[in-house]
């Protein structure tokens, strides 16, 4: 029994990375020159990315259901692969720096990059733990990365021992989900009861699990240390990358399984209302600028479970009132996606050697030392602010815009408090690079030099931050398609 | 050329040339002060006569607006690239577009370091300024004015004194946590109506195609006052604004007591007014009286201050407690006088701010105590102090005189209370301003290092008597804007009156809605309705 040749193209970005993350171990042996694995990791990436165009182009469900290519899963494979790609470059250079092995880590980072093409088009729900692992375990390995730092060690062990955890209740929340609906398939939950405890029982421990990953207070506590300890890269692609995979699955459990009730909306408003002031509030103290920036991703992940009330209150309809507000998450992911990427890559190239110049002090007058540097990394933090202008602007504007269109006034309320509470911290970091005096000796020394790649990886992410923020027609309009998730 | 400027971009120019400006100084390489500085100069005049163009596109009586630019620029949700002038923003981008090459200017000597960054800086502050004003799309209008602050607050921030950076970052959260509530206003007013278009919104409201619940209409009407508020301030959210003032330099001050606060008050005649009649009415009495509270602390305040700079700060509170007196006053004169006002209070503060930071350059402080008897050293920098004190303090024949009056006047015709508490402002801006030029310029020199003062330069002569004749035009020519402005001014006082005398005028219930804004997008501007209605206040004024 072989599978039909569409199925494999269904699944063709998944299999391309994968198979390029072997194939790089494999090599490994034999190739000694660093950069080739960097270029290798590159292709692959590029080609699963690619791959993603063939597989939208043969809508459909794969494998007897288990997985789905349609325009929610290629927007979410391009943003994945986009993030993949951004990662290798600006990984380079920093392997280099700490010199790290690059094969073992690219192979790494390809196969978190199919766990997460896999999370993002599973539409079942054991195929999407196959992929929450994959992308997981990988993710857990790269955390403890700098072996012979403390820091990323304790990340690597906390993270793995937090996420286990988590896991553990993701997998018992699908076997309550299939006690409750007699399937582990989303497409055929349609009909099942949404007042049923057990399949709320579930979807509350799924709920849990994909909170973990997402960094959803109360489940967030792991998040500052763990981004702080793991190399900055890998920081870089946790909070772009198994961010966007586990929403994709939420907001497709919530799409197709009848659940928009009281208890879900309540759930999701308490969720979010608790992560926005956990990660504002948290960041308002930081000072270390790695740690600031975890905090910040989890407000954002705030922001979106906003967005998810809303969904969960439009009454599960997809063609009317909903689709604003899967669009919103949509697009708040790609501008976020965006900005943390190159905010990471900043973080890593400013702290040196050692990932030792990471405290704000070390960003003081960066703007008359490295006036690029700090001019990217203001756009960035300006998008996560939300000033007009940039991609980010318009992501909080389409939350903003679900919230009250499902008449959540105060969440929209509390949600415009904590962007306050944001701004402080944000501008905090703006003001030192422009209105502070470096030290001395830091004055002196000559300004860091970026490495090509860094530089493309800076340019893609700063042109796509400003040109999203001005003209997010193109993606609105793709997103807002009337079959965007299959049901 | 000038089919350019008559094809109708001037607005989109008048918008975009700073920000060319600004683009090409960055480029610039090295670090020639003085050819960036001319640059920034020629930039900023020619933007000053691109704006005069604009006088020709206003006929005179006309609420209308003009000049209009509309174009699709997201589709969903649906917002418009939607740009106007009428009798209220004209002046206001005119008085923009003045200060900044004044502003420059000003700068000219002060600023020393980051001198590129500087001018950059002030030339996108004009482009977030002038798009504030000349946008009629909600979304549009709220996108420049959340533009227009990094640029201030950098000015503030890193050309700013001592404790700059604290002022800069509490300006941004202050108006921040305004704006916030109003942008969940615009959504929700999106929601209610389906356009972010100004004009359409200001017609379905007024032909009773949207009828906002009480409640509802006051929520979103405080969203958006809030926002404006903070920006005027009103009292007891003006905390900012004295920090802000005496931090920023001096071209920064002179930009945000000229024209950022003029925002606020733009807005609410803009947008609190006409959106949102019913609950502008019943709110009118809580802000007349913030108003009034205004007036008079921010005079008190003034009148105590030790430090120069902090007293002409606190009297733009108390000014601009007086613009929001006579918008709220609801009559046709006293928002002609809350309107000239605004320009008058742009040109004197403005000059004040200029005369202060000339001081600052010369001995480094504002503290009054430093100086004593300044005429003796510098007697034309005296007269020209003299000049600007006696226009802020309401002189007749000067500019301040026919604002304050006009606002008088009209706020006595609706509520003789709040006109007799506001005329003490007037008396009491007397007292401070003379007193503070007696203390600073009259009498013997105290300070030895005083005695050697350079009176003003040809730079800064030139400076101070183009504010002057400016000031003495306004006050002697002042029908010359008023004949501008008061078919608007009319025009939003037709939309708060209680009683809709032209409701049989205007179109049925569910009109389709309007597309190409630029002609007689709005029943209500019509001139023969605006003859009727101008003769209600004078027949309600008994009530």
């Amino acid at each position: 029994m072989y599978p039909h040749a569409d199925d494999v193209i269904r699944a063709l970005p998944e299999l391309v990375w994968c198979g390029f993350g072997m194939l790089v171990m494999l090599l490994q042996p034999f190739v000694k020159s660093r950069h080739f694995f960097t270029g290798l990791a590159l292709v692959g990436a590029l080609l699963g990315t690619g791959a993603a165009f063939a597989a939208g182009a043969t809508p459909g469900a794969g494998f007897y259901g288990l997985i789905e290519s349609d325009v929610f899963s290629f927007f979410f494979r391009l943003l994945i692969g986009l993030v993949t790609v951004l990662v290798i470059l600006a990984a380079n250079s920093y392997l280099d720096r700490e010199n790290l092995p690059t094969a073992e880590f690219y192979a790494l980072v390809l196969f978190a990059t199919a766990g997460m093409g896999v999370l993002a088009s599973a539409r079942e729900l054991l195929t999407a733990f196959i992929g929450l692992e994959l992308s997981s375990i990988s993710s857990y390995i790269l955390a403890g990365f700098r072996r012979d730092s403390m820091k990323s060690s304790e990340a690597s062990l906390k993270y793995f021992l937090l996420g286990s955890f988590a896991t553990a209740f993701f997998l018992y929340g699908i076997a309550l989900v299939y006690g409750a609906t007699g399937t582990t398939n989303l497409a055929r939950m349609d009909d099942a009861d949404p007042g049923s405890s057990l399949l709320k029982l579930g979807l509350s421990m799924i709920l849990i699990g994909i909170g973990f990953k997402v960094a959803a207070a109360p489940f967030q506590i792991w998040t500052p240390d763990v981004y702080e300890g793991a190399p900055t890269p890998v920081t870089a692609l946790f909070s772009a990358g198994p961010k966007a995979a586990a929403f994709a699955l939420l907001l497709r459990i919530f799409a197709t399984v009848p659940a928009a009730t009281h208890f879900w909306f309540w759930a999701f408003w308490v969720l979010a209302v608790l992560t926005m002031f956990a990660g504002n509030l948290g960041a308002l103290l930081q000072t270390n600028v790695k740690r600031l920036l975890a905090y910040s991703s989890i407000a954002h992940a705030g922001y979106i479970l906003v967005a998810f009330a809303a969904v969960t209150f439009m009454a599960n309809d997809l063609n009317g009132g909903a689709a604003p507000a899967y669009a919103a998450v949509m697009f708040y992911l790609l501008s976020y996606g965006l900005v943390k990427i190159g905010a990471f890559t900043i973080v890593s190239e400013i702290g040196g050697t050692g990932e030792k110049n990471l405290s704000l002090d070390d960003y003081a007058g960066l703007a008359q030392r490295q006036p690029f540097a700090a001019a990217a990394l203001s756009v960035y933090l300006l998008s996560l602010l939300g000033l007009p202008v940039t991609a980010g602007f318009f992501g909080k504007f389409y939350i903003f815009k679900a919230a009250v269109n499902s008449h959540l006034m105060w969440l929209a309320v509390l949600m415009g408090i904590n962007s306050v509470i944001g701004a402080y911290y944000y501008l905090r970091v703006i003001v030192v690079m422009y209105m502070r005096e470096g030290s001395a000796e830091a004055m002196a020394a000559p300004p860091v030099r970026f490495p090509m790649a860094v530089n493309v990886v800076l340019a893609i992410t700063v042109i796509g931050t400003i040109y999203f923020g001005l003209f997010p027609n193109q993606v609105l309009n793709f997103i807002l398609q009337p079959n965007l998730i299959a049901r | 050329m000038s089919s350019l400027f008559h094809g109708g971009h001037l607005l989109s120019i008048l918008i975009f040339f700073p920000a060319v400006g600004a683009l090409a100084l960055l480029l610039l390489r090295g670090d020639d002060h003085v050819f960036i500085r001319r640059i920034a100069l020629i930039v900023s005049t020619a933007e000053f006569l691109f704006s005069l163009l604009m006088l020709r596109g206003i006929p005179l009586n006309s609420g209308d607006y003009r000049l209009v630019e509309y174009a699709q620029w997201i589709t969903t949700p649906p917002i418009h690239y939607h740009l106007g002038v009428d009798g209220i923003s004209l002046f206001l981008v005119i008085l923009t577009t003045i200060l900044t090459p004044i502003s420059v200017l000003a700068s000219w000597n002060s600023i020393h370091h980051r001198v590129k960054e500087f001018f950059v800086m002030l030339l996108m502050l004009e482009v977030g300024v002038v798009g504030v004003f000349l946008s009629l799309d909600l979304f549009l209008f709220f996108l420049f004015w959340e533009v227009m602050l990094i640029p201030m607050a950098f000015l503030i921030g890193i050309w700013g004194h001592e404790r700059r950076i604290y002022a800069a970052v509490k300006f941004v959260l202050y108006t921040m946590a305004g704006s916030i509530l109003m942008l969940v206003g615009i959504i929700w007013l999106y929601n209610a109506t389906g356009t972010f278009d100004l004009p359409t919104i200001q017609q379905m409201i007024q032909t009773g195609a949207l009828v906002l619940q009480p409640r509802a209409e006051m929520l979103l009407f405080l969203a958006f006052f809030v926002a404006f508020a903070v920006k005027v301030p009103l009292f007891p959210l003006h905390t900012w604004l004295p920090d802000a003032h005496v931090e920023a330099p001096t071209a920064g001050s002179v930009m945000l007591a000229g024209v950022l606060l003029k925002m606020g008050t733009y807005g609410m005649i803009r947008f609190c007014l006409p959106l949102f009649p019913e609950a502008s009415r019943r709110a009118a009495p809580w802000v007349a009286t913030l108003a009034i509270i205004g007036i008079i602390y921010g005079a008190l305040v003034a009148l105590v201050q030790p430090n120069l700079k902090k007293l002409v700060a606190y009297s733009s509170v108390s000014h601009l407690g007086f613009i929001v007196l006579g918008i709220f006053a609801f009559r046709n004169i006293s928002m002609q006088g809350a309107v000239y006002q605004m320009l008058a209070h742009g040109i004197s503060t403005g000059a004040l701010f200029l005369l202060v930071g000339m001081l600052y350059d010369r001995r480094h402080t504002f503290e009054i105590s430093e100086y004593g008897g300044l005429a003796t050293p510098m007697p034309k920098f005296a007269a020209f102090f003299l000049f600007a004190a006696l226009s802020s303090l309401g002189l007749p024949m000067l500019n301040g005189f026919v604002g304050e009056y006009l606002i008088l006047l009209g706020t006595y015709q609706s509520h003789w209370q709040w006109a007799s508490w506001a005329a003490l402002g007037v008396i009491l801006s007397a007292c401070y301003l003379l007193w503070s030029y007696q203390r600073v310029f009259l009498g013997e020199v105290t300070h030895e290092k005083n005695k050697s003062l350079a009176d003003a330069s040809r730079r800064e002569k030139f400076i101070l008597a183009t504010m002057s004749v400016i000031i003495l035009w306004m006050g002697l020519g002042s029908t010359y804007f008023t004949r501008r402005t008061e078919a608007s001014a009319e025009a939003v006082i037709d939309q708060v009156e209680p009683q809709r005398p032209y409701e049989a005028a205007a179109p049925p219930v569910g009109s389709p809605m309007v597309k190409a804004a630029g002609n007689d997008t709005s029943v209500v501007h019509d001139t023969s309705v605006v003859h009727v209605t101008k003769q209600i206040p004078a027949a309600a004024s008994g009530r």
